[in-house]
C-alpha cells in the first residue's frame, strides 16, 4: 500500500480522541483507508470538508501537524495461490518474514451473495466426533460457534476439527490470539504437514484491539477467492469472536454512540451477521464453512455477545467436562446443528435421526435421576438403568477423544439401548426397531 | 405528495455509516425516495428527517466511497410496492427488487431490477361493464396467476367515484397495457393497467369494513390448532430464544397453513433458511391444492441479516402491502415474519445514528406504537363486492437473552392476538414443537363467533374438551411439582397418574415430528380424532399396586401412540397400533 506522487498530503488536524482524528480534507470517499502519522486509519465520517478518520493502533503521540494521506480505496487484499501456508496480520502484512503477496486486489468486506444464487448445503463434513457427528452434525456452508469458558480446551478441539475435515483450505482468523495460541495452531498445522492448505491472519494480544476488527474480514476475502475463483471447500476459522465484538464496543464507544445491551453497539446483530453470512454453499461446489469461537463469561448466553450470536449462526457447540467419566465432553442438551436435518438420515443411515433423539432423551432422564439422588429420593429400577446408560453413552460416544465414522456411532448406540432398556423405553419407530434392535 | 411539477434535487453534504445528510434545493417531503448518483450507481435511500433545509435520507446500499458533493435525485413519492399479476413464486428483496433476474453471484448496489416481467402476456378476462359506477379496489378484470384468480382493480391511489367508460376484451395483454379507462366526477379520464404501485407504508383502505374473525385457520399443527387456534385474519407472535425452533415451526405452517397466497418475509435472518424455502418449496405439494406446488401461491421477501440493514424495516412493509393487494382479490392470505425483532433493531441503528434520545433497551421511543400499527394491517375484511379476504399475520420475536421482559416482546403482546411462548426447556428436552402449552394463550377461542363456528365445524363440545385438555396439562404440571419436591414414593399413586396422563397429551398432542412426512401435517379430523383418544384415555380408572410400574406402563401408551401419529390416518397400520394400544390399556384398566 504505497502512496502515490499525486495524492494529497494534509498536516492540519483539527481533533483527536483517543482512536478517531478530524481534519479538514476533500474528495474523500466513505470507508476509505489512511494514513495518519505513518498508522492505519479509515474513515468514519464526513461532514462537509470534515472528515473523521478511525486510528486502528490509537492515537497516541500524533501531535496536530501530523502528515495525513488518503489512499483513495478502502482496505484490500491482494488474492492468489499465494496465499497458501502463509501467516498476515490484520492489515494483509505478512508476519512470516516472507515476501509481499503478489495478486488481484480485492476490497474487503465484500458485498453479499444474492440468496437465489445460494445452494442448499448438503455435504457432511465428518470429524469423527460423535458429539458432533452423531448429535449435532456439520455441512459444507454452515456456520457454528463453539460456546466456551476461557479455560476450555476450545482451541485444541477446534483445530482436531478442521485438521479432520478434509478442507481444501483452512483459513485461521486470530482475534486477540495470545501468542502462545498462535504458536498453537502454527505447530498443530505444521506436524500435521497441512501448511499448504493454511491461510493465517493473526491479530494477537500485543497488537492494539482494534486492529481486530479487519481479521475476518481479511480472512473471508482470502475464503472468498478460494471458493468462488477456485471451488475449494473452505473452512474458515475465528477464534475469539468475543473479542472482536470488544473491539466494537470500543469503537462505538469513541464514537459517542449509545450502547444497547452489555455496553455493545446497537449495530451488534448486523456487525456479526454479516461476517457470519459469508458462510455459503455455492452452485459450482466451492463452499465456505464457519466455525468460530465465543468465549463466555461463567456460562453466561444471555450476554449480547453469545445471544446475538446463537441468533445468527446454525446453532451452537458447547464442551462440557463430565465429571462421572473424567473427560469433556460435547453437551448433547444445549448443543445444536441446525443443518444436520440437510444430511442426517440422507447422507446417513436412514435410523440416524431417531437413534439421535432417542439418544439423547434417555439421558436427559438419565440427568433427572441424579437430580433425585442428590435431593435423596429412591431410585427406581429405571433410573437406575439411565444412570449406566449415561455413563456409557458419554464415555463411548459424547467424549471428544471418540473417532469414528457415523454407522459406527449408530450401531454402538443401538448396543447401549438394548444393553438397557426395552424397545418401548427406547420409543423410536418399528420398522427401524425392527432392523436394528440388537437381540442379545 | 402528487403531481410535484419536478422532483428536487440536491447534494450529499455528510455521511455517518448509511445514514447520508443532503442539501435540497427545492421540497421534499417526509419519507421521499431519492436516489444518490455515485458514479455509475444509483444509490436508493430514504428521507427520515428534515432539518435546517437538509434531508436526513437512510441508503438502503452501503455507503462504502461515497463522497460530499455527490448530487442526489428525488423521487416525489414515497417508498412503494409495484403490485400486478406475476408476484407469486417470485423472490424479492426487501424493495421488491426480483433477485431471481440480478446478474452475478453477489448483490450489487444499484441492480434495481423490476418487480414484474413486463414482457410476459396474461389471459385477461373483463369483470365489469363499461357505465358501472367503481370504486378503488373494485374489480375491473381477472388473470389466472399460477391458478390463483388474480382481480385486476381500481387502483388503490384512485380516491372517490368513477365511471367505467371502457374495458378492453379477453385477451392477452401486458402488466403496463392499459385494459380499462375511468371517467372521474370532474370528467377526468384515468388510464389504467394491470400494475399499480402503492406506498408500503400505508394501509389500504379499499374494503367495507372489518369485522370480527371467526373462521378458525388450519394449520395442521396440533398444539396450535387444537389447543390454541389462530383464525383467519387473526395476529400471532411467536417469541422464543435462539435454538427453541422458531424458524421450523413458521417453516411447517408456511407450508401447511389452509391459504390461498402466502406470503414470507425473511426479515434480518439467515440466509440458508431462505435458501430451504427457494430449493424446497418448487418441489413440494401445495397440501391444500392437490397437483399444484407450494411455491406456485408463495412470495418470498427476503432481506437477510446480511443484506443492508434499512431495507429490513422496507421488507416487512413491502410484505404486509403485497397481502393487502391480494386480501382486496378476496383470497385468503397467510403473512409470516420471521424475526420482527430484526426489525426493530434496524429502527434502533437508525435512530441511534440520529442521535434522538433512547427509549428502554436504546429502542426507539415509538417502538410500541410502531408494532401495533403493524399488527392492525392484518385482518379479515368484507369488500365492496361481497366477497371478503383475509390476512393472517404471524410475527416471530427474538427476545434478546431470551427474556420476554423486553421492549419488542412486550409492545407486540399488546398487539398480537395469539402467544406462542417456545420454552428453553421444552427446546432442551427436544419435545417440539417447543410451544409451552400453559404460558401460550388465543384470544379467540374466547370469542363466540369463533366457538360457534369450531362446535359446527369439528364438534359441539369441542371447546369444552380444549379446555379438559389444558386442564389435564396444568394439573400434570402441578403433579411434577409435587413430585419433585416429596418424591416418588412421597405422593400417592394418584399423583404419578396425574402426571403420566398430562405426559400422554404432552407427547401425542403437543409433540409433532416437524420432518416426518405423516406426522408433520395433521389435519383437523385427525386432530380430533387423536384429542378424543388421549382425553378417554385420560378418563379411565388404573390400577397400580404402587408407582413403579405408572412410569413404564405409561411409557409403552405413548410409544404405541407414537406409532400411530406416524403412520397414515386410519391405514391398516394405524389401526394395529390403536388396537396394540387397547390391549397395554386392558392390562391396567379397571372399571
Amino acid at each position: 500500500m504505497e502512496t502515490q506522487a499525486f495524492q494529497r498530503v494534509y498536516t492540519k488536524i483539527e481533533q483527536l480522541t483517543k482512536a478517531t482524528c478530524t481534519l479538514r480534507a476533500q474528495d474523500v470517499g466513505n470507508e476509505e483507508l489512511a494514513l495518519v502519522h505513518g498508522r492505519l486509519a479509515q474513515v468514519v465520517k464526513i461532514m462537509g470538508d470534515e472528515v473523521t478518520l478511525q486510528v486502528f493502533s490509537g492515537t497516541e503521540g500524533i501531535p496536530t501537524n501530523a502528515e495525513v494521506v488518503f489512499y483513495g480505496k478502502p482496505p484490500v487484499l491482494n488474492v492468489s495461490d499465494d496465499l497458501a501456508g502463509r501467516f498476515f496480520d490484520a492489515f494483509g502484512r505478512p508476519i512470516d518474514g516472507g515476501p509481499e503477496v503478489q495478486g488481484e486486489e480485492r476490497e474487503i468486506g465484500g458485498p453479499s451473495v444474492n440468496p437465489v444464487r445460494r445452494e442448499q448445503p448438503s455435504e457432511i463434513i465428518t470429524t469423527g466426533i460423535a458429539g458432533i457427528d452423531l448429535n449435532n452434525t456439520l455441512v459444507t456452508g454452515q456456520k457454528i460457534p463453539f460456546f466456551a469458558d476461557p479455560d476450555q480446551p476450545y482451541n485444541q478441539v477446534m483445530a482436531m476439527v478442521a485438521l479432520r475435515a478434509e478442507a481444501d483450505k483452512i483459513i485461521l482468523g486470530g482475534m486477540g490470539l495470545t501468542n502462545d495460541d498462535y504458536l498453537f495452531y502454527k505447530q498443530v498445522f505444521e506436524n500435521a504437514g497441512a501448511m499448504h492448505r493454511i491461510v493465517s491472519f493473526v491479530n494477537t494480544t500485543e497488537n492494539p484491539p482494534v486492529e481486530r476488527l479487519l481479521v475476518p474480514d481479511m480472512a473471508l476475502t482470502a475464503a472468498e477467492y478460494f471458493a468462488i475463483d477456485k471451488n475449494e471447500k473452505v473452512l474458515v476459522l475465528l477464534t475469539d469472536m468475543t473479542l472482536y465484538a470488544d473491539a466494537l464496543s470500543i469503537v462505538s464507544n469513541r464514537m459517542d454512540q449509545i450502547p444497547s445491551k452489555d455496553s455493545m453497539p446497537g449495530s451488534l446483530y448486523s456487525d456479526l451477521a454479516k461476517l457470519y453470512e459469508k458462510a455459503v454453499q455455492f452452485e459450482a461446489g466451492g463452499s465456505i464453512t464457519i466455525i468460530a469461537v465465543t468465549t463466555l463469561s461463567s456460562g453466561d448466553i444471555t450476554h449480547a455477545v453469545p445471544d446475538n450470536t446463537g441468533y445468527i449462526t446454525e446453532g451452537q457447540l458447547f464442551l462440557r467436562r463430565d465429571t462421572e467419566i473424567g473427560k469433556v465432553i460435547v453437551d448433547p442438551f444445549r448443543s445444536l446443528s441446525r443443518l444436520k436435518q440437510l444430511v442426517i438420515g440422507k447422507k446417513t443411515r436412514t435410523d440416524h435421526p431417531q437413534v439421535m433423539n432417542a439418544a439423547i432423551r434417555l439421558y436427559a432422564d438419565a440427568a433427572n435421576a441424579r437430580t433425585k439422588l442428590e435431593n435423596g429420593f429412591d431410585l427406581t429400577d429405571y433410573d437406575e438403568r439411565t444412570l449406566e446408560f449415561a455413563k456409557a453413552y458419554s464415555n463411548n460416544l459424547l467424549a471428544i477423544d471418540v473417532n469414528i465414522d457415523t454407522t459406527e456411532m449408530l450401531n454402538t448406540a443401538w448396543n447401549l439401548f438394548a444393553k438397557n432398556f426395552s424397545k418401548a423405553e427406547v420409543g423410536i419407530k418399528q420398522e427401524f426397531v425392527d432392523q436394528y434392535w440388537v437381540n442379545a | 405528495m402528487t403531481n410535484t411539477a419536478s422532483p428536487s434535487t440536491g447534494k450529499v453534504t455528510g455521511i455517518i455509516a448509511n445514514l447520508a445528510i443532503i442539501k435540497v434545493d427545492g421540497p421534499v417531503a417526509q419519507n421521499e425516495v431519492c436516489y444518490i448518483q455515485h458514479k455509475d450507481t444509483p444509490l436508493m435511500a430514504e428521507v427520515i428527517k428534515i432539518r435546517a433545509g437538509h434531508a436526513y435520507a437512510q441508503v438502503f446500499e452501503s455507503t462504502r466511497g461515497l463522497k460530499v458533493g455527490t448530487p442526489v435525485a428525488f423521487q416525489s413519492h414515497l417508498l412503494e410496492a409495484t403490485l400486478g399479476p406475476g408476484i407469486l413464486s417470485r423472490n424479492y428483496d426487501g424493495l421488491m427488487h426480483d433477485l431471481g433476474t440480478m446478474d452475478g453471484i453477489f448483490l450489487k448496489r444499484g441492480d434495481y431490477t423490476a418487480a414484474l416481467d413486463k414482457e410476459r402476456l396474461w389471459q385477461f378476462t373483463p369483470l365489469a361493464e363499461p357505465g358501472a359506477q367503481v370504486q378503488t379496489g373494485d374489480w375491473l378484470g381477472e388473470v389466472r396467476e399460477n391458478a390463483v384468480p388474480h382481480r385486476i382493480m381500481v387502483p388503490f391511489k384512485l380516491e372517490g367515484s368513477y365511471t367505467l367508460k371502457s374495458i378492453v376484451a379477453a385477451g392477452e395483454y401486458k402488466v403496463e397495457d392499459t385494459v380499462a379507462v375511468l371517467t372521474s366526477e370532474a370528467g377526468r379520464e384515468i388510464k389504467v393497467t394491470m400494475s399499480q404501485e402503492w406506498p408500503v407504508k400505508q394501509a389500504v383502505r379499499a374494503y367495507v369494513e372489518k369485522p370480527r374473525p371467526s373462521k378458525l385457520l388450519e394449520t395442521g399443527v396440533r398444539t396450535i390448532d387444537t389447543l390454541n387456534p389462530i383464525v383467519e385474519g387473526g395476529t400471532g407472535f411467536i417469541p422464543g430464544p435462539f435454538g427453541s425452533g422458531k424458524t421450523v415451526l413458521q417453516q411447517a405452517i408456511s407450508r401447511q397453513a389452509d391459504a390461498d397466497v402466502v406470503i414470507v418475509a425473511a426479515c434480518g435472518e439467515r440466509a440458508n433458511e431462505v435458501v430451504e424455502l427457494f430449493k424446497e418449496f418448487p418441489e413440494l405439494e401445495d397440501p391444500w391444492h392437490p397437483g399444484r406446488k407450494l411455491m406456485e401461491r408463495t412470495v418470498i421477501i427476503a432481506n437477510t441479516s446480511n443484506m443492508p440493514v434499512a431495507a429490513r424495516e422496507a421488507s416487512v412493509y413491502t410484505a404486509m402491502t403485497i397481502a393487502e393487494y391480494y386480501r382486496s382479490m378476496g383470497l385468503k392470505v397467510l403473512l409470516l415474519a420471521d424475526s420482527t425483532s430484526r426489525w426493530a433493531q434496524a429502527l434502533r441503528e437508525m435512530s441511534n445514528r440520529m442521535e434522538e434520545l433512547p427509549g428502554p433497551d436504546a429502542f426507539p421511543m415509538d417502538l410500541s406504537a410502531i408494532i401495533s400499527n403493524f399488527y392492525s394491517r392484518a385482518g379479515i375484511v368484507n369488500l365492496r363486492n361481497g366477497h371478503s379476504g383475509s390476512i393472517t399475520f404471524i410475527g416471530t420475536v427474538s427476545p434478546a437473552g431470551g427474556n420476554l421482559k423486553e421492549p419488542v416482546t412486550e409492545s407486540t403482546r399488546k398487539a398480537a392476538r395469539c402467544f406462542y411462548a417456545l420454552s428453553q426447556q421444552r427446546a432442551d428436552s427436544k419435545r417440539y414443537p417447543a410451544i409451552d402449552p400453559i404460558d401460550s394463550y388465543s384470544k379467540y377461542l374466547e370469542y363466540p363467533e369463533l366457538q360457534q363456528y369450531l362446535a359446527e365445524a369439528i364438534a359441539p363440545d369441542w371447546v369444552d374438551k380444549v379446555g379438559r385438555l389444558k386442564n389435564i396439562l396444568l394439573r400434570g404440571k402441578e403433579a411434577a411439582d409435587q413430585i419433585n419436591i416429596l418424591g416418588d414414593d412421597g405422593v400417592t399413586v394418584d399423583y404419578h397418574l396425574t402426571f403420566w396422563k398430562s405426559e400422554v397429551v404432552d407427547a401425542v398432542i403437543l409433540q409433532q415430528d416437524a420432518f416426518d412426512e405423516i406426522d408433520s401435517r395433521t389435519p383437523l379430523a385427525r386432530q380430533k380424532y387423536m384429542a378424543d383418544t388421549v382425553l378417554d384415555i385420560c378418563e379411565l380408572q388404573f390400577q397400580f399396586d404402587s408407582f413403579e410400574g405408572v412410569n413404564p406402563f405409561f411409557k409403552r401408551v405413548i410409544n404405541q401412540m407414537k406409532q400411530m401419529n406416524y403412520s397414515e390416518f386410519e391405514s391398516e397400520q394405524f389401526r394395529s397400533f390403536e388396537a396394540g394400544l387397547k390391549e397395554i390399556l386392558a392390562e391396567r384398566k379397571t372399571d
